[in-house]
């Protein structure tokens, strides 16, 4: 056994075993799952994505029928869990910002209730707010009849918000692509300002002209689109809000409780990323007399954001995945849908359980490939 | 310039320097107390001045404020689901038991506490399981795990899938250090697999999968298979928390000792994993959090944890309407819990940061 004292030798020899140890795990299990599948009469494949549905899905802006394939049901999964993620992550950043910031307050009441806020959405289970949100609060809302009324345009009831929808959406179409050409025309210039500024030291406002361009402009621009079209407002016929598109209480539910809960973790990491700027840094900045207002945009801004962005982006990579306890009120993101109702209706565990998670991990891969290279871009370069 | 304007006596100074220093801080003073007092007033009101206590029934509830009559009425259900009432003594006998064995072992002063933590370790899990369980020879009532719920549920999932997830999580974070390529490869696999896909994923995927996997006839217990699912993805999340505490650990630690002529498993136990779990311990305890709070997921393959007792309550028709009572009861024990815990790490770590001196 002396063989055995040589360090090469063991490396080798343990990872033979943990080899082997792995592919025996799995042998064992797949042969299991296979007898097990063939005696319970499950054909494998995945020729079941084709077959038609049969599956209600009473929430969906993709268009699909039960007489659409599976398929076509998985796509509608997909498209609900991005947009109450995509609604909540656009929330959750505004409300964690502030309360973040609220939270540095020197002003002891204002920081104080931030501090609750955080304290009181992060020690308490997403799910207790989704059920909270869907049981406790919309379904205690009015019937249709005493619908909560915003304006005339939008009613709130138990079952749902009924909102106004654009009955032409060309201009809107014409606005976007406006919209897309000034932000496109904004960082060409606030690189051209900084290059100029690099070589004579003269200043540019950009970010009043940012402001203008990228704030004002499009608002304007959308604006526009929806005084040149008319609007299916929801009026009341009989029982129900008719016209208009319903945003259902799963959805709102969901989209409530996602987003309160995310701020709260979003202002933890805003907090610590703008602590993380060493006080001296903005001592210095004071005294070569830069203003209040610069001092937060050019030395504790760009030196806070490399510090916030990474975990930030794997919060909202949370939220993406939490949008799955939508499956518990019945909203229709992926879980639901294809986890719940079409694995029910096909039998097919293995390879649904194989596509959903595959799904998951893909925008956790993609969202994870973002940060990398937002990272390696961003980082600050110490010296 | 502007003669400073003398300070004000004592208190009445700091209570200006952080509420009116400015002008801004005025308005903003005060529309934070507007706000303070349009939300706490009700609640209050709500909770406690137009609460009903007293009584048995819904129609004892005459005040406008929260039926806290329910809650009494449902307290068991709460704290033991279904669990039957004659054996329930097993439960509290067991949490007694827990308390006395974590507050021995807290006790800084007791003789041979190391071994006494081992052994607790060793003995408390398979007598609780059985405990709890009966049958098996035990000579106590058999109780299936259906019948378990409410807090003790909670419990029991948090205990038993941390006792799983926490040596996993070490393992895996030192597996994901090692300097051999096939483990570094396979502990980087079950890591980000499992973080990478939502827990509920892994709760619908350890109740489906888990008895197609095992050989015919082998049946995994409903609440094993939560515990597993929850576990794994737990432990993942709990060794890249390790794994922060061992790379804040300076190398001349591990080289020093292996100038000594120590070997790996040695300089791990001894060297590695004191100094590294100790810096990990608030990372670590936040994921014992999130452990604790996603057990609730369990309500999805309708096993009836605390929350998911809460839920069922809300359909008995004796007690229509009182989702708020539910809910608040609920929130409140998970609420005063997690920060509790959180609060625990808090204090320790600052303990440790001034016995280091840092």
């Amino acid at each position: 056994m002396k063989f055995l004292r040589d360090r090469k030798v063991r490396d080798v020899l343990w990872q033979v075993l943990a080899t082997v140890g792995l592919v025996a795990v799995v042998v064992f299990f797949v042969r299991n799952a296979s007898d097990n599948m063939v005696k319970a009469g499950i054909a494998s494949g995945f020729q079941f994505l084709w077959r038609d549905s049969g599956i209600e899905v009473p929430f969906n802006i993709t268009g699909y029928k039960p007489s659409d394939t599976i398929l076509a049901l998985l796509w509608t999964g997909i498209v609900n869990t991005l947009l109450v993620s995509a609604a909540a992550v656009v929330v959750a950043t505004i409300v964690g910002f502030t309360v973040g910031l609220m939270r540095l307050s020197h002003n002891w009441l204002l920081s104080t209730l931030a501090a609750v806020y955080v304290e009181f959405v992060r020690n308490i289970p997403l799910l207790f707010f989704v059920l909270f949100w869907y049981f406790g609060v919309l379904s205690a809302l009015p019937t249709p009849k005493e619908s909560y009324d915003f304006l005339g345009i939008a009613f709130l009831n138990r079952r749902g918000l009924s909102i106004p929808l654009p009955n032409d959406v060309t201009g809107f179409r014409l606005a976007l692509i406006a919209i897309l050409i000034l932000i496109g025309a904004q960082i060409v210039l606030a690189r051209w300002a900084k290059a100029r500024q690099a070589r004579t030291g003269r200043d540019f406002p950009t970010w009043l002209v940012g402001f203008v361009l990228c704030g004002l402009l499009p608002v304007a621009a959308l604006v526009a689109a929806g005084a040149a079209t008319s609007w299916d407002v929801p009026s009341l016929r009989g029982f129900n809000y008719r016209g208009g598109f319903v945003l259902v209480p799963e959805f709102v539910a969901l989209f409530m409780a996602l987003s309160t809960y995310t701020a709260g973790f979003i202002a933890e990491v805003v907090r610590g990323g703008i602590q993380s700027v060493r006080q001296g840094q903005i001592d210095a900045a004071r005294a070569l007399g830069l203003t209040p207002g610069r001092v937060v945009r050019l030395v504790v801004i760009p030196q806070a954001m490399p510090v916030i962005i990474p975990p930030i982006t794997s919060q909202y990579l949370n939220l993406i995945k939490n949008s799955s306890f939508g499956a518990a009120i019945a909203y229709p993101e992926i879980v639901a849908v294809f986890m719940g109702s079409a694995l029910v209706a096909t039998g097919q565990a293995i390879e649904i359980i194989a596509i959903t998670l595959g799904i998951y991990l893909t925008i956790g891969l993609a969202v994870s490939a973002f940060m990398n290279w937002y990272n390696a871009r961003h980082r600050v370069v110490s010296r | 310039m502007r003669a400073a304007r003398p300070p004000l006596p004592g208190w009445l100074e700091t209570l200006r320097l952080r509420l009116f220093a400015t002008p801004v801080d005025i308005v903003v003073s005060f529309l934070c107390l507007y706000v303070v007092w349009r939300i706490s007033l009700p609640l209050v009101d709500w909770l406690l001045v137009e609460a009903n206590w007293r009584g048995t029934s819904r129609e004892d509830c005459t005040n406008a404020g929260a039926c806290w009559v329910f809650i009494r009425a449902r307290f068991a259900q709460f704290m033991y689901g279904q669990y039957p009432v004659p054996e329930r003594w097993r439960v509290d006998l067991l949490g007694l038991l827990a308390v006395l064995a974590a507050m021995a072992l807290s006790w800084r002063r007791l003789p041979r506490r190391r071994e006494a933590a081992i052994t607790a370790l060793v003995v408390l899990p398979p007598l609780g399981i059985l405990l709890l369980h009966g049958g098996w020879g035990t000579g106590l009532a058999l109780v299936e795990t259906r019948e378990w719920g409410g807090l003790m549920l909670t419990l029991v999932l948090t205990f038993y899938a941390g006792l799983i997830a926490i040596p996993l999580g070490i393992l895996l974070a030192l597996g994901r250090q090692s300097r051999l390529p096939m483990i570094r490869f396979a502990s980087i696999v079950f890591i980000e697999f499992w973080r990478g896909v939502p827990i509920i994923t892994v709760i619908f995927l350890a109740s489906l999968l888990l008895p197609l996997i095992m050989p015919t006839g082998f049946n995994v217990d409903r609440l094993a298979r939560a515990v597993i699912g929850l576990a794994f993805v737990i432990a993942a999340y709990m060794a890249e928390a390790v794994r922060g505490g061992l790379q804040a650990l300076p190398e001349g630690q591990v080289e020093a000792a292996q100038a000594l002529g120590l070997g790996y498993w040695r300089i791990t136990r001894l060297i590695v994993l004191p100094q590294a779990l100790r810096i990990a311990l608030p990372a670590m305890t936040n994921e014992f959090i999130a452990l604790f709070k996603n057990t609730t997921l369990v309500l999805i393959v309708s096993i009836f944890d605390l929350l998911g007792i809460a839920q069922a309550a809300l359909a008995d028709p004796a007690w229509v309407g009182m989702n708020m009572e539910a809910y608040v009861f609920a929130g409140a024990i998970y609420w005063f819990a997690c920060f509790g815990l959180s609060q625990w790490s808090r204090s320790r770590e600052k303990r440790l940061q001034t016995a280091y001196g840092r």
